[in-house]
């Protein structure tokens, strides 16, 4: 299993979905994502759609002024 | 599994800011897992030439003069203000300066989540185009019915 990070708190929409979207098609089943987001859109749906994509969201934690979303595949 | 939701655009006008429209629905749609076809007629399909400036293409005088006044998708118009083609590459600057995606980087978006471009075998037809010149990620030169039967159930936009 590998651990994958992701960033796209500097990123606005729709690259923050796609961003999340092509890293989860790189990854292997089983491995894990880190994600880096901001509030706002990125926070209210890329948990959501990541969900729907079939990956399980496993925490989502405050770290300072953003987000952080840990995913499996 | 649910069955995907779908999102159909019609990509008509080859305007850069109605192209950009037109891209960030598709972007976003396909990468929160909905299945997107992407129909390119008239002058969409500017969009995806593979020649992104300026060329003579078909056989007919009319037909060349067209396509060489309209380039490819580096000559893009802007739909107001366009300033004889300077707007678009300034727009361009002001969205990498915010840090939001360009055109050319949503096209790149798009040909990565597999969007499905087709193109309108009409439109093709009169301004002489062949698939040929369009670029490789284009499947298929398609006509009416077979659009239809792909936006079926789904949601279709117009731009």
């Amino acid at each position: 299993m590998k651990k994958h990070f992701l960033d796209i708190t500097k990123e606005h929409c729709p690259m923050t979905f796609v961003k999340a979207r092509l890293k989860l098609d790189d990854m292997e089943k089983g491995d894990e994502l880190e994600i880096l987001l901001c509030e706002g859109e990125p926070l209210d749906n890329v948990p959501k759609t990541i969900e729907e994509c079939g990956c399980r969201v496993i925490s989502l934690d405050r770290a300072g002024q953003f987000h952080r979303l840990k995913v499996r595949k | 599994m649910d069955k995907k939701e779908k999102l159909s655009l019609i990509v008509f006008s080859g305007d850069f800011d109605k192209a950009i429209a037109a891209f960030t629905l598709a972007t976003g749609a396909a990468a929160t897992n909905r299945e997107v076809n992407m129909f390119f007629t008239f002058w969409g399909l500017n969009i995806i030439r593979k020649n992104k400036g300026r060329a003579f293409t078909g056989s007919g005088v009319l037909a060349r003069t067209f396509n060489f006044l309209m380039g490819g998708v580096k000559k893009l118009p802007l739909s107001r203000f366009n300033f004889l083609g300077i707007s678009p590459k300034l727009m361009t600057y002001m969205m990498k300066k915010k840090n939001v995606a360009t055109l050319d980087e949503l096209i790149e978006a798009a040909k990565a989540l597999k969007i499905n471009f087709i193109a309108c075998e009409m439109a093709m037809q009169i301004l002489e185009i062949k698939k040929e010149d369009l670029i490789d990620e284009v499947k298929a030169v398609v006509g009416v019915p077979t659009f239809l039967d792909l936006a079926k159930d789904g949601m279709t936009l117009f731009i």
